[in-house]
């Protein structure tokens, strides 16, 4: 029984601390409509900062001073993010945002790295609360019994802020609806630049007050915004007290689940996540958002067969391409295929974004599946290349046929953040399942046969393969059901009204998509000669979102030239510095505030006319 | 003359409020009948629940003799029921042969091939339609670019393309010049008058109300109170009573509002 209260109690402390980042995540959303992925540097910059003064100030002034110094320098981070970055982007479409924060997450990563170095850091007790109480027969650490207090006290003071004050009803007026509130005369850049401050500070407190109960580490931030995120979509984005029952249910679940299944309590979350957005769309508090008036995002030109001249241009590329092994050498042809194996992936995932308009975070699971489809066929029945290649796309097809079904049910953000979901359970179970999988050793030995064993007629492979699919995507694009797939994102009212069954054709062009990069992680298993669990992490997804983003979501040529583009920029920066993801991360901020409506935006001919298939607004 | 559409004992509520409270018609091939009454009647409502975006709570609903309540628009559609939008829907990303194109895959169910190009298939059929509307010099511009107006037929075509049995029009001329509506009303008398199509349109103008129904049925809170042709409800007592009582004869509603 005592074991029970304790795994209890237990449960609140962890639900308190992630309520307490995660209300600043939705606070942030709701006022601004961007997903901050930043939100996860905000706190990790809290917990250094209080861990800096705790080591250097001595006893209680340095322990509490430091946690109300790192949530102040939080707020202020959060501050000159919006002033600097996020101003700028609030009529971008929101993956331009999401991009943009994106960038900021890789440059905070190298900027704590330059100022406190790689090692993990362990922080002080509280002073004051380090003891223990016994409770029927179990020690509580005092310090989880403020915690638990602390998390409700939050939320009644953030009750009393959104309640009680202009400001805060400003605020509440600002969620619900942006475009009304600022007809209203309120002053939004100066009601954005407070709520930001806010919600970065909620985030900087939260990293500072884990202190004494985790390392500070370099990489939790993304843990610590993927956790976060889960938790506002359960709770209804928007919502705090939503975002509150969401840190009870996930804490206790963790609590609870680690007694029961002990290796995957990182995916309860997740499947809690996917049941109550499979049950409950909008989350647990949530409402069906508002749609926004005007919206950013272009509307795309009508399709065009490619002109004489683009095809002479494919050909002659495709030409020089196949003759590459002529003139190249084995490190060029290596650097040469793995960058074809990006071009199909970041190929698949335009088709499901930029034809489908479904934005997916977790295509990494895809890439993984495909590449483990090979690895696990090799590992455990010696399976021939030829084989593993197709058991790559199946593999990940399958994973694409289970997850999509329920993805295609949700919409935008949400939608995203289930693909992450099912991103973050392929991986664990990956990660987790060592007995067959390998774990963390990875699977090792998946080289190509024979015949395929040297750097030219691998590249030769990647090459065709690479192709095909590409001929393929075209050909499905310009076929009835591609125009299915874009009429879905078009509007789906007038889809239904025409009996077109939206969700059908999003999950085959989910599946398509799968395949596809199942195919290319297979290859990139084979060019590597191994998997890794981190084939499915949510960096990869990261590189296929930035490379198809980069090069422009509405024509195939996007992910062509920037899979090109921004994998080779990296293979380069990673041999040239340490600090290649600050690089990166700049060049990402610099080309989404040159081109705030997306590079494609920018260069190509898109129709902005508003004039047209604003019917959703009727619903 | 065939009755297509026949509603019996429909019943909607909200929470307490019945919106729609036992409402019976029937619409005739080639009619053209018009739901009106002042905000709030429950005409948004039982126009959701004939086209399957609302689930009704009792009664029948009726295409050509088949049960429909309950089903999804898409379903409706396939049984013969077309839809124009208050607001136009559209397809923005695509040429305005290729709108009316979408519907003739749709309705062939070719929409599945992933293989043969989608340019060329049903064009022919989407241009003598066109042609009807008078959209056929324009089949090839994007539909984003399209002028209000022209989006309007270019609906009227795309509702028309699945040579539905009734034609469901919210509000088809809301947005619209006067002189346009006249036009849009004529254009649709013109094509019920080809094929036989059920016209069921809800309307705020009585301008157009009058002059381009065959029949009108008025609704108020949530009740038929008249039904009948022009003139009898010109003279109806209630109806001028709920009408100039209120004073909404004129005024414009909110879009969507039930």
């Amino acid at each position: 029984m005592g074991f029970y209260v304790a795994q209890f109690l237990g449960g609140l402390a962890q639900a308190s601390s992630l309520f307490i980042v995660a209300s600043g995540l939705s606070i942030i959303f709701g006022v601004t409509r961007i997903v901050n992925f930043a939100h996860g540097t905000f706190y990790m910059v809290g917990a250094f900062v209080a861990y800096s003064i705790a080591d250097r100030v001595a006893g209680a002034w340095g322990f509490w001073g430091g946690i109300a110094t790192a949530a102040l320098v939080a707020g202020g981070i959060g501050v000159a993010l919006e002033r600097l970055l996020l101003r700028r982007l609030y009529q971008s479409p929101a993956l331009f945002q999401l991009l943009a924060t994106f960038g900021v997450v890789l440059v905070g990563q190298d900027a704590v790295l330059a100022i406190w170095g790689p090692e993990d850091r362990l922080g002080p007790r509280a002073p004051g609360l380090a003891g223990r109480v016994h409770l029927l027969g179990q020690a509580i650490p005092h310090y989880d019994l403020f915690l638990i207090v602390l998390g409700p006290v939050v939320l009644g003071l953030l009750w009393l802020l959104f309640h009680r004050t202009r400001w805060g009803v400003l605020v509440r007026a600002a969620t619900e609806d942006r475009e009304m509130t600022a007809a209203l005369g309120v002053d939004e850049s100066r009601l954005f630049t407070t709520v930001l401050f806010l919600g970065a500070l909620l985030a900087g407190l939260a990293g500072a007050i884990q202190l004494p109960r985790e390392a500070v580490t370099l990489h939790m931030d993304v843990a610590v915004v993927v956790e976060a995120f889960v938790v506002v979509v359960v709770g209804g984005m928007g919502s705090v007290t939503g975002a509150f029952l969401a840190a009870l249910l996930i804490g206790q679940l963790q609590a609870f689940g680690i007694l029961l299944v002990p290796r995957i309590t990182v995916v309860l979350a997740f499947l809690v996540m996917a049941i109550v957005l499979a049950i409950r769309p909008y989350g647990l508090l949530g409402r069906v958002p508002a749609l926004p008036r005007g919206t950013a995002d272009a509307v795309e030109p009508p399709l065009r067969p490619a002109s004489p001249g683009l095809i002479a241009v494919a050909l002659a590329l495709t030409l020089v391409l196949a003759a590459l092994p002529v003139f190249a050498g084995d490190y060029v042809l290596a650097l040469a295929s793995e960058t074809l194996i990006m071009v199909l992936f970041a190929a698949s995932l335009q088709f499901i974004m930029g034809p489908g308009g479904m934005m997916s975070f977790g295509h990494a699971a895809y890439f993984g599946l495909g590449a483990y489809g090979a690895g696990l066929v090799v590992k455990h029945f010696g399976a021939t290349m030829v084989t593993g290649l197709v058991a790559a796309p199946l593999l990940a097809g399958l994973a694409a046929l289970v997850f999509g079904w329920f993805c295609v049910r949700l919409s935008g953000v949400y939608l995203a953040m289930l693909t992450l979901a099912f991103a973050q359970i392929a991986w664990s179970v990956m990660f987790e399942w060592t007995a067959v999988t390998g774990g963390d050793n990875g699977i090792l030995g998946v080289w190509p046969a024979s015949w395929a064993a040297t750097a030219a007629p691998f590249y030769e492979l990647c090459l065709g393969l690479s192709i095909a699919a590409l001929l393929l995507l075209r050909r499905i694009v310009f076929a009835p059901f591609g125009y299915a797939v874009r009429a879905g994102r078009d509007s789906p009212l007038r889809c239904e009204a025409i009996g077109i069954d939206v969700q059908r054709f999003q999950w085959l062009a989910f599946v398509i998509a799968g395949v596809l990069a199942g195919l290319a992680g297979g290859l990139f298993a084979y060019a590597k000669g191994s998997v890794f669990p981190t084939y499915l992490d949510v960096p990869v997804s990261v590189d296929g979102l930035v490379m198809v983003l980069l090069g422009g979501v509405q024509s195939l040529v996007g992910p062509i030239v920037g899979a090109v583009v921004f994998h080779g920029l990296e293979t380069q920066l990673v041999r040239l510095t340490d600090y290649w993801r600050l690089v990166v991360g700049v060049i990402i901020i610099l080309l989404v505030l040159a081109f705030p409506q997306g590079i494609a935006g920018a260069l190509g001919g898109r129709l902005r006319s508003g004039r047209s298939g604003t019917g959703e607004a009727g619903r | 003359m065939t009755v297509v559409l026949r509603v019996e004992h429909l019943v909607k509520s909200f929470g307490g409020v019945r919106a729609v409270d036992d409402v019976g018609f029937t619409v005739g091939a080639g009619e053209r009948v018009a739901l009106i009454g002042p905000n709030g009647a429950g005409k948004t409502t039982v126009f959701n629940m004939l086209n399957g975006q609302l689930r009704p709570d009792h009664g029948s609903i009726q295409i050509d003799g088949v049960e429909v309540r309950g089903r999804r628009p898409r379903a409706i559609w396939r049984r013969g029921v077309g839809r124009t939008f208050q607001i136009t829907a559209t397809l923005p990303s695509m040429t305005v042969a290729e709108n009316v194109q979408m519907v003739l895959l749709s309705f062939h169910r070719r929409l599945f091939d992933i293989w043969r190009p989608a340019a060329p298939r049903y064009r022919d059929q989407a241009l003598a339609l066109l042609d009807r509307v008078g959209m056929a010099d324009q089949a090839d511009r994007a539909s984003a670019t399209l002028a209000y107006g022209d989006l309007k037929r270019l609906e009227l075509a795309v509702a028309l393309a699945s040579r539905p049995r009734l034609l469901l029009m919210d509000e088809p001329t809301a947005g619209m010049a006067p002189r346009e509506r006249a036009e849009l009303m004529n254009l649709t008398a013109a094509l019920v008058a080809e094929s036989g199509v059920a016209v069921l349109f809800t309307e705020h103008d009585m301008d157009i109300v009058f002059g381009h129904a065959s029949r009108i049925i008025v609704m108020n809170q949530g009740t038929i109170i008249a039904s009948g042709q022009p003139a009898d409800i010109r003279a109806d007592a209630e109806v001028q009573a709920v009408y100039l009582g209120s004073g909404a004869m004129f005024a414009p509603r909110p879009g969507g509002a039930a």
